[in-house]
């Protein structure tokens, strides 16, 4: 159990290419933190920094008091499960999991403990004596697991590890995953390019676009006060929609634009913000052509065109209503969840 | 996919039986041959039937050689040549493995010079460098022995380019994997590389025994001295040697012995490496 502190870390490869900027994160001892963020942003290699798989060119690197900036991995104390699995192929499960200890020198009768421990936790006791290849891809990955877990390392890193299972078993081992994190509360560094991965598992999580922090906070921290258009966008789905200010200051009452500052360009509403009711006082007012309906069940999603704005709108509604594609609809929209933004430096303005 | 029509089936076996016929009918005659009695030969038709001598030959063969033409009892030969295609196999692969494990898991300068060097090396087989190679092994005093034998045959890019590849197939997860594991390069090489490379080492193995075991020109030269002589130059041996006519009957059934290594080094082998094809999954 440790914490993990990144202090201006940073990651210049050869040829001036920049992968990772200025990165600051304190993880506190038993925290989970979820690293998000497109494809290509540097997640992944900030996560295979604090491993030790990647050097680090810039900043200090702590975990628990020790700075280990210049550590091999093994001498980090840390484990990591990596996206797809990399288990041994020729080894049995049992072997699998008992590597790392049998390298560390540990007593054969602490390793068989460990491993039952751990294969008990994770439920893959009768598959001790199979080879990788006889086991499902929800079974790997709980071995994956157990390899990290029979270290009973000062850290988890988890490296996209759900992203090779089908969406089922994807949200069972999410579950999971949390849970036993939970148990053992260890210290976790999670990465994953899926959002709702994030706002479920995390503790804190930070959201990162090209190689820079966008901005860090707990799940709800981010998704209602989105910091940056791009976290706004990124995180939520459907994304937020966009409207330009000067849209709503010709179409709308100065009293619903009570909360928009004047520096404001752009203002962010949530596609479930939208709501059909009556408007109540203060309330934005806002009418577009029903474009498309797409029923999804218990809720659905319309996409509007409003006139003047550019882009279509899309709206979340908690029910399928009865309305035709081409009908006119006005939307209520509370004046307290609009999110203004500076389209400009892409900040929010408050 | 081909039609499962009956005449394409026909066409298919006849062309087949043939092929096989072509490739097993020497080995046949070969085998038919050292079961006659030394006179068969003389009338100059070939007998298609076994003879009665099967035993008297191979006895002679095994134990006499045929003293009168300078050739030694075939024993004696075999081991030498069992060994010297040992210590080539051995060598190749073992050298092989090494550098391409250098070459794909380590960073250090000039390390594609080195890899182009390694297989720039593939345009000069035996044949085409034996004359300084020749010279070297005589400075160095090695002719008449095992290790002038064998030494000077180890260096293979072919091993060392095939390795290289399957290096690079091995996810590099693997790697990591290993190294969060504690395991050191050696470690990760010896617990992980080495399993993983078990059916390319059967294949190659079986692929250098015979390359070893079929050598002819270099032992032909290096070795004056009997007790070094291989099999393949013995076969040589006794159909030039003495002034008679060639004793096709011994010679046939040296062939024959000296066909039997590979052989069974194929089909242990074989089973080996069809487990590996079987059972590995990357």
């Amino acid at each position: 159990m440790a914490s993990i502190t990144m202090a201006n870390l940073g990651k210049v490869y050869t040829g001036d290419v920049r992968a990772v900027t200025d990165v600051n994160i304190d993880i506190k001892d038993g925290e989970m933190i979820v690293l998000v963020g497109p494809s290509g942003c540097g997640k992944s290699t900030l996560l295979r920094m604090v491993a030790g798989l990647e050097t680090i060119t810039e900043g200090t690197l702590k975990i628990g008091d020790r700075v280990v900036n210049q550590l091999e991995p093994a001498e980090r104390d840390i484990a990591m499960v990596f996206q797809n699995y990399a288990l041994y192929p020729h080894m049995t499960v049992f072997n699998n999991l008992a590597y790392g200890l049998k390298n560390r020198g540990f007593k054969k009768a602490e390793i068989e403990q460990r491993v039952k421990q751990a294969a008990e936790m994770l439920e893959i006791g009768k598959f001790l004596d199979r080879k990788p290849r006889q086991l499902s891809g929800g079974q790997r990955q709980r071995v994956a697991m157990g390899r990290a877990l029979v270290r009973e390392p000062a850290a988890f890193l988890f490296d996209e590890p759900l992203s090779n299972l089908d969406a089922k078993l994807r949200v069972q081992m999410r579950v999971e995953i949390r849970q036993l994190q939970k148990r053992l509360a260890t210290t976790s560094l999670y990465v994953t390019h899926d959002q709702l991965e994030a706002l479920t598992m995390a503790d804190r999580l930070v959201v990162l676009n090209g190689g820079q922090i966008e901005q860090i906070g707990t799940p709800m921290q981010v998704y209602s006060h989105p910091e940056t258009t791009f976290v706004a966008g990124f995180i939520g789905s459907p994304a937020m929609n966009m409207l330009p200010a000067d849209y709503l200051r010709s179409t709308q009452s100065a009293e619903s634009l009570a909360h928009i500052p004047q520096a404001a360009d752009l203002v962010g509403i949530r596609p479930e913000d939208f709501a059909l009711d009556a408007p109540a006082d203060g309330d934005l007012i806002l009418t577009g052509t029903l474009l498309l309906l797409e029923p999804a069940g218990a809720e659905s999603h319309l996409h509007l065109r409003f006139d003047g704005v550019k882009e279509n709108m899309i709206v979340r509604l908690p029910n399928v209503p009865s309305v035709e594609e081409g009908q006119s609809l006005s939307f209520t929209v509370r004046r307290e969840s609009l999110h203004p933004f500076d389209a400009a430096t892409g900040k929010r303005v408050s | 996919m081909v039609d499962n029509n009956r005449w394409g089936n026909f066409f298919a076996h006849v062309i087949l039986i043939v092929g096989v016929a072509i490739v097993v009918f020497p080995v046949y005659v070969a085998i038919i041959a050292s079961t006659h009695p030394p006179g068969t030969f003389v009338r100059g038709v070939m007998p298609l039937l076994p003879g009665p001598n099967a035993w008297e030959n191979y006895r002679t063969v095994i134990t006499e050689g045929r003293s009168r033409a300078g050739t030694p009892p075939i024993g004696g030969m075999m081991w030498n040549s069992f060994i010297m295609a040992m210590a080539i196999t051995i060598g190749k692969l073992s050298i092989s493995i090494i550098s391409a494990f250098a070459i794909v898991y380590f960073r250090f300068p000039g390390r594609i010079f080195f890899f182009w060097i390694i297989f720039m090396t593939l345009m000069l087989p035996v044949e085409v460098r034996i004359v300084p190679t020749f010279q070297v092994v005589a400075d160095f005093g090695m002719l008449n022995s095992f290790a002038g034998l064998s030494i000077p045959l180890i260096a293979s890019a072919t091993a060392t380019f095939l390795f290289r590849q399957f290096f690079m197939t091995v996810p590099e997860e693997l790697m990591e994997a290993a190294r969060v594991d504690g395991a050191g390069p050696m470690k990760f090489f010896k617990d992980i590389l080495l399993p993983l490379s078990i059916t390319n080492i059967a294949a190659l193995f079986v692929i250098m025994f015979i390359y070893g075991w079929n050598q002819y020109l270099w032992p032909l030269l290096i070795t004056t001295d009997p007790e070094y002589y291989t099999i393949v130059m013995g076969i040589q041996r006794m159909v030039t040697g003495g002034d008679s006519e060639p004793l096709w009957h011994l010679v046939m059934a040296t062939v024959v012995l000296a066909a039997l290594p590979p052989v069974l080094v194929i089909l242990f082998m074989q089973r080996l490496f069809v487990k590996g094809l079987t059972e590995t999954e990357k």
